[in-house]
């Protein structure tokens, strides 16, 4: 039925600048004097919406608007890793509405039931999300989550030090000087895997003591495995390279305001990760969590949160009406290009036996780096 | 002793040792002076440098905490502007709605803790009773359990008594202030315990047996002889379960829900982007806040000194 | 009179019997249920089997006990040694420090001493943390200091190493060996010191000899305190140890996060503790006797 709604949403979109050719000289799918501000449905003054989101995740007026816009009250929490969120959410739910897993752990969270389908038809806006960001394979059909940000993970390092182009993971490894790694299990033994040649994610226990080996034997230049915090190793010359989400590096190349750093998608493959918007089983208040989802996938709102954070947006109208910095539109490490696009790949949900490997392994990992 | 009871036994030899050693022993105190006076030069600075380095860059013109660009007010504005409710920023109102909770946490937590380390503290100095020692060891628990043991324990305990619950009521609690509380408690009591009976230890139990032998009955003794006396005691004892529990991370990590992130849960957050120069200024504040609060406390404690 | 004072001391210490008690029972049901228990729940738990995505489940095993002692041993032992230099830096460095607070003239010079110590405490730890990692770093000012001294040619690597994770816990935990010994050298009667000159010591046998040995509790007590939350860190060797700093909280820390496997964190936690427990009661034999 969703689907349905959705093939003939999709045409329409088609269909659009057709009609629009005449009014507009831009190929849009909706004008900009056509999108009205976001107004907020009757009806929920004085309630209050929880939301669990990664810390420094949306602009600074995201949430106080919103609850302008709607005379509510949002009790807002963060944390800094998945692994934290769902190990809190598996206790039960400690009363929140919205939160923001990445697309494999929304995978889990419907399976372990930790979030409840969501209608499509109470939030309108999602005919904006990007085509290849919707219908994924962690969730397909959208029945549970609507896509936030999203982003690569990859290499950023200081080309002024390192003093040549890193383009693979390879290279990573290979080079004399000192580097970071991230604490995180997934990400890792995958990059292992891709040494080997072999596609992510390991589909038996065998091939992720393959991928640990793997990551031994490259690991001599690493003197750190950084808690998502990698960039500020970097941007404090501690190392030269590190492994880390795209945002966290544009994040210190905006701050340094000097061209020493860059961030590449590695020849080899990268992580296509996506954070999605998702309602929690129990949630106190799902009424009031479609209408915030809504709100943030309005394109000035996406925009502003996208222009922010540095991450990429899924709305395809705030880029196509230019709501989001040219800066930004034109990176292609924000914005890859076609041929790049396709050497990505999303994370998937593991049998519990492989899982757990990636677990065991990756403690290995660590015992054995140290010197 | 010896020397003065028979001079007749100092001789030409030994007066020459003497000068010898003499010479080594004023080495030894020149040796010990000297270090005396260096180790504290070093070690204050040791201890203040990381504290002047969040001041200085709490007053840096860049987001930036290791590279100096130049004097600004700026963090203290926008954390001024958010209390006073004018322009708030979205991410400084976090950073104080962590700090309230983090008081609010430490407030209650020294509260509760005081009066039950102090009750404990009393019974052991002055009580008499069967499985003194049981208790007497049990209060030294928290001191010797690692923290992390600590709060990865309560994780798993609260977890198994909130599934207990649910399928006894059907209603599940939730890890939240209660469970912060409960945690930061149990490692309070210790401390105030020990800090108190220390205090007890020292005071002099004839007093309250005169207090005793003048009339009064148990209820004022305490209340006009042994509180004042060990009220010292108890409030360093609250002081320090106030500072342990406000900077408290490891257990509020393993314990906390919705809407109780504690400043230093906050922080830990935050380090994945590095911290921030309002934090480096709130810090500040903290610290000049508790400096002036000292002072006033040694003041006043120093009037009364010369009063008594 | 005599007659009235003991019979007023016997009747109050026999009130107390009965009071005495009842004031204990708050904290001993607290520490009970929210201390004990808890770490009974961990002892059990660690022989439980681990079940898809972090839970726990039946049959008993020792699995964990196994994997612990093939694997993580290393690390166990490296953390114990951590700790100890640590302790043994504190007091070296926390010994002649309490020694100078205490010996201050006034009382007012020695609690501005005191408090000198005390007051960076008052901000947040994780903070103070995060300065040394900017202070140690490449680029920081340690090195920068060094650099422009001339001492070195090269930044030093100072972050992410042994060094770094040995400097952050001496910071961390220097005033709790500081603030027994100064306790009990603040007790100590200095007159024994003049009595020793008297006998015939230099400052060196007036210390070892009398000094030192009357102030060994705050000693002892001072290197628990800082031994044991040394042995359990996890906040410094994560912040600044990189991969040569790992110690056994971060491995217990991980296992309690998503994916993690609860039953090998608690085993874990169980080692940690018997290895506490282990030194404290060595103490309790050779140490305790003195």
């Amino acid at each position: 039925m969703r689907k349905a709604w959705f093939v003939l949403l999709l045409c329409l979109l088609a269909v659009m600048p057709a009609l629009a050719q005449d009014t507009t000289e831009t190929p849009l799918d909706v004008s900009d004097a056509d999108l009205e501000p976001w107004t907020c449905p009757e009806g929920f003054e004085g309630q209050t919406l929880s939301v669990f989101n990664w810390s420094t995740y949306v602009a600074e007026d995201t949430i106080s608007n919103f609850e302008e816009l709607c005379g509510v009250t949002v009790i807002y929490d963060v944390y800094e890793s998945n692994e934290a969120m769902l190990a809190r959410l598996r206790q039960g739910n400690p009363g929140y509405d919205i939160l923001v897993p990445t697309d494999y752990v929304v995978e889990i969270m419907i399976q372990e039931e930790l979030i409840q389908p969501i209608d499509l038809s109470k939030i309108p806006n999602f005919r904006h999300v990007a085509e290849n960001l919707i219908d994924t394979p962690y969730d397909p059909g959208n029945q549970y989550s609507v896509p936030y940000q999203w982003g690569t993970l990859g290499i950023g390092y200081n080309q002024t030090v390192v003093g040549y182009e890193l383009k693979s993971w390879k290279d990573l490894f290979e080079y004399e000087g000192p580097v970071a790694w991230l604490e995180d299990p997934r990400a890792m033994i995958d990059i292992g895997l891709m040494m080997l040649g072999e596609q992510p994610p390991a589909t038996d226990p065998e091939m992720v003591f393959a991928a640990r080996d793997a990551l031994l034997e490259n690991g001599g230049n690493v003197v750190a495995i950084a808690q998502d915090d990698g960039q500020a190793l970097l941007e404090r010359g501690d190392v030269h390279a590190t492994i880390e989400y795209s945002g966290d590096i544009f994040q210190i190349m905006d701050s340094c305001e000097c061209d020493d750093f860059v961030y590449v998608i590695p020849e080899e493959g990268a992580n296509l990760w996506t954070d999605n918007l998702v309602i929690a089983s129990g949630a106190p208040n799902p009424e009031l969590a479609h209408v915030f989802i809504d709100y943030i996938l309005d394109p000035r709102v996406s925009a502003d949160i996208a222009n922010y954070t540095a991450y990429g947006s899924p709305n395809q109208t705030a880029i196509d009406l230019g709501y989001i910095d040219e800066e930004l539109l034109n990176n292609p490490a924000i914005y890859p290009s076609e041929e790049i696009s396709e050497r990505l790949y999303f994370s998937a949900i593991l049998p519990p036996e492989v899982d757990q490997a990636y677990a065991d392994a990756w403690d290995e990992v660590k015992i054995l780096l140290r010197r | 002793m010896a020397r003065t009871l028979s001079p007749s036994r100092i001789t030409t030899e030994t007066i020459h040792y003497d000068a010898n050693r003499i010479r080594r022993d004023m080495a030894v105190r020149k040796i010990g002076k000297i270090g005396l006076l260096l180790n504290p030069i070093f070690t204050y600075f040791f201890l203040w440098a990381p504290i002047l380095l969040l001041v200085i860059f709490s007053f840096n013109d860049s987001r930036s905490v290791s590279t100096w660009r130049g004097f600004t007010l700026r963090w203290y504005n926008n954390i001024f502007n958010d209390i006073v409710g004018t322009e708030a920023r979205f991410s400084t109102g976090l950073m104080l709605n962590a700090l309230g909770n983090s008081l609010f946490v430490g407030i209650i937590a020294t509260i509760i803790a005081t009066i039950i380390g102090t009750a404990v503290a009393l019974s052991l100095a002055r009580g008499n009773y069967p499985g003194k020692r049981f208790v007497d060891s049990l209060l030294y628990l928290p001191v010797v359990i690692p923290e992390i043991t600590q709060g990865v324990s309560l994780l798993i305990f609260f977890n198994v008594l909130f599934d207990f619950m649910s399928t006894v009521t059907g209603q599940r609690a939730q890890f939240g202030f209660g469970t912060i509380i409960i945690a930061h408690v149990a490692f309070n009591i210790s401390y105030v315990a020990i800090v108190v009976r220390a205090r007890l230890a020292d005071m002099n139990p004839r007093l309250e047996e005169a207090a005793r032998d003048l009339g009064a009955n148990e209820w004022q003794t305490f209340w006009r002889i042994t509180f004042p006396l060990i009220l010292p005691g108890v409030i360093s004892g609250a002081l320090l379960a106030f500072t342990l529990s406000l900077d408290d991370f490891v257990i509020t990590f393993f314990t906390s829900g919705v809407g109780t992130t504690t400043l230093p849960v906050f922080v830990y957050g935050l380090l994945k982007l590095s911290v921030t120069p309002e934090i480096n200024a709130i810090s500040t504040l903290i610290l000049v806040v508790s400096t002036v609060l000292i002072g006033i406390s040694m003041l006043i404690q120093g009037r009364n000194a010369t009063r008594l | 009179m005599a007659f009235n004072r003991s019979f007023g001391t016997a009747a109050y210490t026999i009130r107390q019997k009965k009071s005495g008690g009842l004031l204990a029972l708050p904290a001993v049901l607290w520490l009970v249920l929210f201390f004990l228990l808890p770490l009974a729940i961990v002892f059990f738990v660690s022989f439980m089997s681990r079940g898809p995505r972090g839970t726990i489940v039946f049959p008993l095993t020792l699995e964990h006990y196994n994997r612990i002692f093939d694997i993580f041993f290393p690390v166990i032992v490296d953390s114990v040694r951590i700790a100890l230099v640590t302790t043994v830096i504190c007091l070296l460095v926390g010994y002649p420090l309490a020694f100078f607070i205490s010996t201050r003239k006034s009382r007012r010079a020695q609690q501005i001493a005191l408090f000198l110590v005390i007051l960076p405490f008052w901000t947040n730890f994780l903070v103070r943390t995060y300065a040394w990692r900017v202070l140690l770093g490449g680029d920081g000012p340690v090195n920068n200091l060094l650099l422009s001294l001339g001492l070195i040619e090269t930044p030093l690597t100072l972050l992410n190493t042994e060094f770094a994770v040995l400097v952050g816990l001496v910071y961390g935990f220097l005033p709790f060996m500081v603030l027994p010994i100064y306790a009990s050298i603040e007790r100590f009667d200095f007159r024994l010191v003049e009595a020793a000159y008297d006998l015939g010591a230099n400052d060196w046998h007036a210390f070892w000899r009398v000094v030192f040995p009357l102030t060994l509790p705050g000693v002892v007590a001072g290197c628990i305190l800082v031994l044991i939350p040394s042995i359990g860190a996890f906040v410094t060797p994560d912040l600044l140890g990189g991969t040569e700093g790992l110690m056994i909280g971060n491995l217990i820390q991980t296992q309690f996060r998503g994916t993690g496997n609860w039953p090998l964190g608690s085993a874990l936690s169980v080692v940690m503790m018997a290895m506490v427990s282990l030194g404290l009661i060595v103490y309790m034999r050779f140490g305790g006797q003195n």
